[in-house]
């Protein structure tokens, strides 16, 4: 019998190669930022302040990217605050996952009274505003990098129990779980072998898409002054500390800014793309 | 008594009525299945017909014990299994399986066709599970090389055959086949049942045929079981069902197949 659509394989999605591109190159620099970095990002010179990037007129050829009011230079401090920003979406994206996916999975395919317990926590958390909710958390627990991780996952893991429940609830119905129960397989195993390779898709995506958020968090909460802390260079106290000197500086805003939108946009396209390449249902 | 494989005594099964629970308290209860009593004789291909929601679903569900009745017995091979845990279960699920509606549902979409077949294989600790795998897609007539398809890169009929291979694979005694043909289209259809037929043959299996299509059943079965509103109104073997139905609703059923030649109708 032959019949090609077992071997129809789409070209490699420019969605994915694109974004991932960018991500690996954040991972390089945040990897590499002491050896590449130009100066120290910390290093304040008076003198220096200000400077445009080199392409405008009274520039410093050292400073690619110009300096801020206090003379720092603009990329070094980019260049370290990508590690924060990865570290940040790294760590809070992947334990809001792992925290919100199994409380879903639990509420949606065991039901019963944890499904009972979970849902009414979801309902509990979904009435608070979310950053009035992380300023208050940081407020109570103080800042630093940990407050910042800890108030993400405590604030966002209903993102995924919601998603991830709702999706097990319906895979639940399937009739290959009831497939899996005539051929012997206990509860458990089903939901670790049947339900979870099918809910892992939407899980992927939603974690990518956390990883970005969790970046714009850590920015808000820089915003007003409760990340991590005021001498080490983030994204977030760039932006604000470039919104004071917009109209004399506008570089010290618009680079970190920029990036930013890139990072957090190239993350939730970066799982859609690999939702669209390795998933057999949709590939 | 030992040539029975299915004893069913007086077999309840209840539902719990969603849409009138109190605000407190349980829901009352809807009796799906109101005392069934009859028996399936090794080697017997078993009709059970009625209409929707007659309960027939209910009643193989109950038979596999998907669903676990409320009152009654059922004896598989004179071992009482109407109310055994899932652990206790176990080890007799290899010998009563199930064919599903719908192969779409019932096959898991994100597992290749030799993984879907492999499964049942290995949870019940069997040997050789590829030579098995293999052997199963030569019975049910597909390329072994569509162990490393995906149930969505095969058409309504190889899928149907995919969940045939997965129950023949175990080498049961008994197979539940609940409308396994109502999605297919009609030449689809003749190809399964066919298929069906021969492997009943061929492995001597016993088999529950569910199915509201009475000339479907017809050509299958060798006695017929028609139910009505959880109810049996009639138990005979093909052949006096159709010359001689007892029950008012299989008269109706059977007024309401259509005539094989249209030239009849006229006289
Ligand atoms: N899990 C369930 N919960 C509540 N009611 C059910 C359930 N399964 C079946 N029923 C009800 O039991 C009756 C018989 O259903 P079923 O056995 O599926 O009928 P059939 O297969 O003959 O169409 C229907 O009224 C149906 O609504
Ligand atoms: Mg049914």
């Amino acid at each position: 019998m032959l019949d090609a659509r077992g071997q129809i394989r789409r070209l490699p999605g420019v969605r994915l190669w694109l974004s991932g591109g960018w991500l690996a190159l954040l991972v390089l620099a945040a990897i590499f930022a002491p050896l590449i970095s130009p100066h120290d990002p910390l290093a304040q010179d008076l003198f220096a302040g200000r400077l445009p990037p080199v392409w405008e007129q009274g520039s410093d050829p050292a400073f690619l990217l110009g300096t801020d009011s206090l003379g720092r230079d603009v990329l070094s401090r980019m260049l370290y605050g990508a590690r924060l920003a990865l570290i940040v979406a790294l760590v809070a994206g992947t334990l809001t996952c792992l925290i919100g996916a199994t409380l879903g999975l639990i509420a949606g395919f065991f039901r019963g009274w944890a499904d009972l317990i979970i849902s009414r926590l979801i309902d509990i958390w979904m009435a608070f505003p979310p950053v009035l909710f992380a300023i208050l958390l940081i407020a109570v627990i103080g800042t630093g990098l940990t407050s910042v991780i800890v108030a993400i996952v405590v604030i966002d893991w209903t993102r995924f129990a919601r998603v991830v429940r709702a999706e097990a609830m319906s895979q639940g119905a399937m009739d290959y779980v009831a497939s899996a129960q005539v051929a012997g397989r206990g509860r458990l195993g089903t939901a670790m072998t049947e339900i979870l390779p099918n809910v892992l898709p939407t899980i992927v995506a939603l974690l990518t898409l956390e990883m970005g958020i969790a970046i714009i968090v850590e920015a808000i909460l820089s915003f007003v002054n409760l990340s991590i802390s005021t001498d080490q260079p983030t994204w977030g106290g760039m932006i604000a500390e470039g919104r004071a000197s917009i109209y004399q500086a506008w570089w010290v805003l618009v680079f970190p800014l920029f990036t930013l939108f890139l990072t957090v946009l190239s993350f939730s396209q970066f799982g859609e793309g690999l939702k669209e390449h390795f998933d057999p249902v949709l590939r | 008594m030992s040539e029975m494989i299915y004893q069913l005594k007086d077999l309840k099964v209840s539902f719990p009525d969603m849409s009138k629970k109190p605000l407190l308290g349980a829901a009352p209860r809807i009796d799906v299945l109101k005392g069934l009593t009859f028996d399936i004789p090794k080697g017997e291909v078993l009709g059970i017909v009625g209409g929707s929601g007659s309960g027939k679903s209910t009643l193989g569900r109950a038979l596999i014990r998907l669903i676990e009745p409320d009152d009654g017995a059922i004896l598989f091979e004179g071992t009482d299994i109407t109310h055994l845990g899932e652990d206790r279960l176990r080890p007799l699920r290899r010998r009563f399986q199930m064919i599903f509606q719908d192969p779409m549902s019932s096959l898991n979409p994100r597992r290749r066709v030799g993984g879907i077949i492999a499964g049942p294989l290995k949870l019940q600790g069997l040997d050789n599970v590829k030579g098995r795998v293999d052997e199963a897609l030569d019975m049910v007539g597909l390329p072994r090389s569509f162990a490393s398809r995906y149930p969505h890169e095969l058409s309504g009929g190889q899928r149907q055959r995919v969940g045939i291979a997965r129950a023949i694979a175990l080498k049961p005694d008994f197979i539940l086949a609940d409308e396994i043909v109502s999605g297919l289209d009609v030449s689809s259809q003749a190809q399964v049942l066919n298929l069906l037929e021969s492997l009943v043959q061929d492995l001597g299996l016993t088999l529950a045929f569910i199915s509201h299509d009475l000339s479907v059943i017809r050509r299958l079965c060798t006695r017929i079981l028609v139910l009505y509103q959880g109810e049996i109104v009639e138990n005979a073997e093909t052949p006096a069902l159709f010359a001689d139905p007892k029950a008012a609703y299989t008269r109706t059923l059977l007024d309401a197949i259509p005539l094989p030649d249209p030239a009849q109708a006229w006289f």
